[in-house]
């Protein structure tokens, strides 16, 4: 028997588990799927819950529901993987030898790397949206609220999905202006980025919807602190914004389990091969989604993408040939832009967002880097997309590698 | 690509404004580009941060992030951002010849 361990049962490694289920003989495979929680969260739908359009109930389903007969799940914490010697140790020191493995542990906020972040103000008026208990206690925080001053902020790159803090500014404008407060609510957008997004042109137009909506930018803030009694934020270079609530992205790091591995860079991101997927210095491990350290989006559809390649190349290597398949970066977002409007990205490791049609050249449905309700109802669709076929291992109608047809130069 | 004269010499620079080819770089060239990022004079402290760079970058391939400048080169955060204010490892690495660290996207 041939063993492939996968550890995490997130979006990427359900996807992928499903997907090879399909194609190896379980005659001849044995395959275990490893994750501590038993609960699947929409992560993405956490950008809704702060202003009430999802609750909780909405965005989770349990994790079982997505896994195949014939696979073994263990619901353990991994402590560490030992690739030397070809095994993963449990938390309950189980111990789990593997010929292949997969990892899928993905990324998580981490407040305790700033000064003062996670201190007397948290879940008080120092909020993040990225877990499930920071969207919930914002929403509390902002069915009383009665306006002031709200400071959306980016800790540092890398983020998940980058652009889901600029489209909680674009919602907050819209949640506050249905509720009829919006001129006592004081918006601005503080990034360490020289402008809205991490692409040029995407950022000048990104930047122009932050304008129009009156949310104020303020680039190149690096926080050095939070300042809990005269709620300020503070930068190295000594700036200071003021704040009577703060919404922070806090620094994303890889799990802990990948440090206790000795298999991290400085943020426990795992070094990958950007075209291959494999683990650097390995040809027995892969690595998908937001655990990688490459420079794509760490996002669902580029999990997806990522998932595609991944699959052949993993094909190519138990075969005993070279891994045959390049992934090219590609990353497509939705951004939420309010009053039932959205804005389409497609982008790679080469080409930035460029406006055109998508996925359908000249016809989209969808339209690129603009702003239409058809894109706002591909975001809605997605969660059911998610559940229903993402997770499931499904083709999606979306090409894996990036397509300049429908693009505008 | 963009061409600029640089102490009588032609240079050319890649799309994010960082020296195209390390072999154009030196010492006189390295002030030249500090003061052009609002550096008037390169002190020890800043000679101390941008050899760490270059050293790092002929090592493994790319110039370090922040978090790993103040971990290894004993310069601490604060006075990174004093020594190059606003974007220290990106600043850096423009001042050190070297280009645009891949980890800013
Ligand atoms: C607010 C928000 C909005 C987003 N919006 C979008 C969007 O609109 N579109 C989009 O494409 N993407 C979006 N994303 C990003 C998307 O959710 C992630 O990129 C995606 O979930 C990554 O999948 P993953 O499998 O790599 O990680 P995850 O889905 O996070 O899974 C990692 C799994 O590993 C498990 N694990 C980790 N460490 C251990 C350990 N030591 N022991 C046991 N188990 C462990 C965890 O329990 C978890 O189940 C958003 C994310 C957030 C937070």
């Amino acid at each position: 028997m041939r063993k492939l361990v996968i550890l995490g049962a997130g979006t990427a490694g359900t996807m992928m588990l499903n997907k090879l289920y399909n194609a190896l003989d379980l005659n001849e495979w044995s395959i275990t799927i490893v994750d501590k929680d038993e609960t699947h969260y929409y992560q993405p739908g956490f950008l809704f819950i702060p202003f009430g359009i999802y609750n909780r109930r909405d965005v989770i389903k349990p994790k079982r529901d997505f896994f195949p007969p014939g696979v073994e799940v263990i619901m353990s914490e991994i402590d560490r993987i030992e690739p030397d010697k070809n095994r993963v140790v449990l938390a309950n020191n189980r111990v789990l030898p593997y010929d292949y493995l997969i990892i899928a542990t993905g990324s998580r906020i981490d407040p305790s790397e700033i000064e003062g972040m996670k201190d007397k103000l948290w879940y008080k008026n120092v909020f993040d949206f990225y877990t499930i208990e920071g969207a919930c206690a914002l929403g509390n925080f902002f069915k009383h609220w009665e306006g002031g001053k709200l400071v959306i902020h980016i800790t540092e790159m890398p983020i998940k999905c980058p652009v889901a803090p600029l489209e909680f500014a674009f919602l907050a404008d819209w949640y506050f202006t249905e509720r009829g407060i919006r001129d006592k609510v004081d918006i601005h957008f503080v990034t360490p980025l020289p402008g809205a997004f991490t692409k040029p042109r995407a950022s000048a137009i990104l930047g122009d919807f932050l304008e129009k909506k009156n949310i104020k930018l303020i680039p190149d803030f690096n926080i050095a602190r939070v300042d809990n009694d005269e709620k300020k934020i503070v930068s190295w270079d000594e700036i200071e914004v003021p704040f009577d609530v703060l919404v922070t992205i806090p620094t994303n790091k890889g799990d802990e389990a990948i440090k206790r591995s000795g298999m991290g860079d400085e943020l426990n991101f795992i070094p990958t091969d950007k075209h291959t997927l494999m683990a650097e210095g390995f040809d027995n491990i892969f690595v998908l989604g937001d655990a990688t350290n490459l420079p794509s989006s760490k996002a669902g559809s580029v999990a997806h993408f990522q998932s595609d390649i991944l699959f052949e190349n993993f094909m190519d290597v138990i075969d005993g040939r070279k891994p045959s398949a390049k992934f090219d970066g590609h990353a497509n977002c939705f951004i939420e832009s309010g009053f039932g409007k959205g804005i389409l990205i497609d982008f790679n490791y080469d080409t930035e967002p460029l406006p055109g049609k998508f996925p359908l050249p000249g016809i989209g449905p969808f339209s690129l880097l603009e702003e239409t309700k058809m894109n706002h109802y591909g975001k809605v669709m997605f969660r059911w997309m998610y559940w229903n076929f993402l997770l499931k291992g499904v083709e999606l109608p979306i090409e894996s590698h990036m397509s300049m047809a429908g693009k505008r130069l | 690509m963009p061409v600029r004269e640089i102490l009588g010499k032609m240079i050319e620079f890649d799309d994010d404004g960082h020296l195209k080819n390390l072999n154009d770089w030196n010492e006189e060239i390295a002030k030249e580009l500090a003061k052009e990022e609002g550096i008037p004079e390169l002190t020890d402290r800043h000679w101390l941060v941008i050899n760490y760079m270059r050293q790092e970058f002929q090592k493994i391939g790319d110039a370090p992030s922040i978090r790993k400048l103040t971990k290894e080169s004993g310069v601490d955060t604060k006075e990174l951002y004093q020594l190059f204010p606003k974007g220290p490892a990106k600043k850096a690495a423009k001042i050190a010849g070297l280009p645009k660290p891949k980890g800013c996207i």
